[in-house]
């Protein structure tokens, strides 16, 4: 099948204002927000053609498509959302929205309280995975939406994925769900809390309210996303990618960098901190953490997704060890147990949980053929 | 194009129940089953090309390498479940058969007969079987466990495997009634557990 993708080109953020209070998991109640998004395609006139498309820890409302001006901004699931491509906007209406909590717009630790006239900081509450599709539930409402074609995600966004199959069983016809784990190990835990305390424990923190001092913890949010960056590729991928050839072609006998995997990280870790708030940070890894459907049922992952109506399919890729094919394979069997319809493919891949992001052609050539499938039953 | 042994188990297949087809390749049987008998269930395939074409049929694929058995599915969980021309590709051919029957209250079992007499006859002229239903070279066969109609019995015997019916088919398609193990190159079986 040969099809000329492109982009969905120049895109706009919108936002959307709730002034219904929003009663969140920590008991907390979030009197008004606001949910900044971004749709590409056009919803049919039986809106029955709506994908939502959830972001992981460091993603946001911006999936595909390029602002006015800033050539280099891309979407950051821009091979997978656009004309031609395997969520084709062509066929479908693709949100994309930014989570609560978030720093790209939507209400977070970074925005104004409008009580105080000061950024919420500390005093942002903990958020979870259904407290953000309790959210996004609202947002479909406001968009008039009321059966989603899809909701998918990669990571933590096919946890929100997940949780909309249990949370609202007859709003989602199809759910992906891709690179996913039922709930974080405690090794998961244990990398999301040494990125924590990088945060939390640099002098520019501030116990959260770094905003008033006119810094930002830049130091810890270096290296909680160095650390994060590690557990995204695979040793494989890393040592293709990087080597271990010494830059000078002898060690140096100092702490300057030595290695391309040194400065690859420094790199990145830099990037992050400049575009992301550590609050947000914060909060993304508490709700990984706290994720965890089953805690309701006793620990039984099939009861807990009995109420979901959904057809799935999900996806996992072999090199990936932070959610590994064994816990995509839990939500396989769960769904089994209940006679769920659902597919499964585990995609050969060397890049490890990144792989989500990427293009290969066994994870492209899966996603084709299922959106095509959900297409299928849309009528224009 | 149905091939040959489809029409067959659809045959043996109830309207409305529950199937896993084992090694569906790219999902035909199943989708033709969902058509005419409105089974559920899934197919299972470890070839990526095959699963996506599995997708594109519509029906539920999982990618899981049946040698690693069938772990996942609890006893009795399906009416029927299906191996279809696939029995022949396994390592571990007694292993299949008992974990199919955990699994299903039925088994449907479908191979090319080895002692076809026109693969009998290749044989004693010193070469490897080549026929309609065993289409591959020796070298490139994905082909390790072929039997015979009597070797497979065998087999059921002495795993407790009670054969429910037995059909066996020509080339040609028609059902074969005298010697089957010499004139049939297609053999179709519903088994069950003993007992």
């Amino acid at each position: 099948m040969t099809r000329t993708a492109s982009s969905v080109g120049i895109v706009f953020p919108q936002v959307a204002y709730f002034d219904v209070p929003l009663r969140l998991s920590s008991g907390t109640v979030l009197p008004h927000y606001q949910l900044v998004y971004e749709t590409y395609g056009v919803l049919n006139e039986r809106k029955d053609n709506a994908i939502l498309v959830c972001h992981a820890l460091s993603g946001s409302h911006h999936v595909a498509g390029q602002y006015a001006g800033d050539l280099h901004g891309v979407g950051w699931w821009e091979n997978m959302v656009g004309p031609g491509k395997p969520v084709d906007t062509e066929r479908f209406f693709v949100i994309g929205v930014n989570n609560l909590g978030g720093c790209h717009g939507s209400t977070g630790p970074s925005s104004l309280n409008p009580v105080t006239g000061q950024p919420y900081g500390a005093s942002f509450p903990f958020l979870t995975v259904e407290d953000w599709v309790e959210s996004q539930a609202r947002l479909a409402d406001h968009l008039g939406i009321s059966t989603f074609a899809a909701v998918m995600g990669g990571s933590l966004g096919a946890m929100q994925a997940l949780q909309w199959t249990i949370r609202f069983p007859e709003r989602v016809r199809h759910a992906l769900i891709i690179a996913a784990a039922p709930c974080l190990s405690a090794q998961n835990i244990g990398f999301n809390e040494v990125a924590r305390q990088a945060i939390t424990s640099d002098p520019h923190f501030y116990g959260g309210d770094f905003y008033a001092q006119g810094v930002v913890p830049e130091r810890g949010l270096r290296l909680a996303r160095m650390l994060g960056h590690i557990t995204y590729l695979s040793d494989d991928a890393m040592m293709t990618k990087f080597g271990r050839e010494l830059i000078g072609g002898a060690p140096h006998f100092s702490l300057e960098v030595e290695f391309e995997i040194e400065s690859y990280l420094r790199y990145q870790g830099k990037k992050f901190s400049e575009r992301f708030d550590a609050n947000t940070y914060l909060i993304m890894t508490k709700a990984l953490d706290y994720f965890d459907p089953a805690r309701a049922t006793g620990g039984d992952l099939a009861q807990a997704l009995q109420p979901a109506r959904a057809q799935f399919l999900v996806l996992s890729f072999t090199t990936d060890w932070r959610f590994s094919p064994a816990r995509s394979r839990e939500i396989v069997q769960a769904l089994l147990d209940n006679r769920a319809v659902v597919s499964y493919a585990e995609i050969d891949s060397n890049q490890g949980h990144d792989a989500f992001l990427m293009e290969n052609e066994d994870y492209f050539a899966v996603m084709f053929a299922y959106l095509e499938r959900i297409a299928g039953e849309c009528r224009p | 194009m149905i091939r040959a042994d489809y029409e067959l188990i659809a045959q043996g297949v109830s309207v409305d129940s529950r199937v896993l087809d084992l090694g569906c390749g790219d999902g035909q049987l199943l989708a033709h089953l969902q058509r005419v008998r409105r089974v559920s269930g899934y197919g299972i395939e470890i070839i990526p090309e095959q699963v996506v074409a599995a997708l594109r049929q519509g029906v539920s694929v999982l990618q899981v390498n049946l040698e690693e058995g069938l772990s996942g599915f609890s006893d009795h969980s399906f009416d029927t479940v299906i191996l279809s021309q696939t029995l022949q590709a396994m390592r571990h051919t007694e292993e299949i058969l008992r974990e199919m029957l955990r699994v299903g209250r039925e088994g449907i079992v479908t191979f090319p007969n080895f002692g076809y007499w026109k693969h009998r006859w290749q044989v004693l002229n010193g070469t490897m079987p080549k026929s309609v239903d065993m289409p591959y070279e020796w070298y490139d066969t994905p082909n390790v466990h072929l039997c015979t109609l009597h070797d497979f019995e065998a087999l059921c015997a002495r795993s407790g495997v009670q054969v429910m019916e037995r059909r066996v088919m020509n080339p040609s398609g028609h059902t074969v009634e005298l010697m089957p193990n010499l004139l049939g190159s297609l053999a179709y079986y519903r088994i069950r557990f003993r007992g």
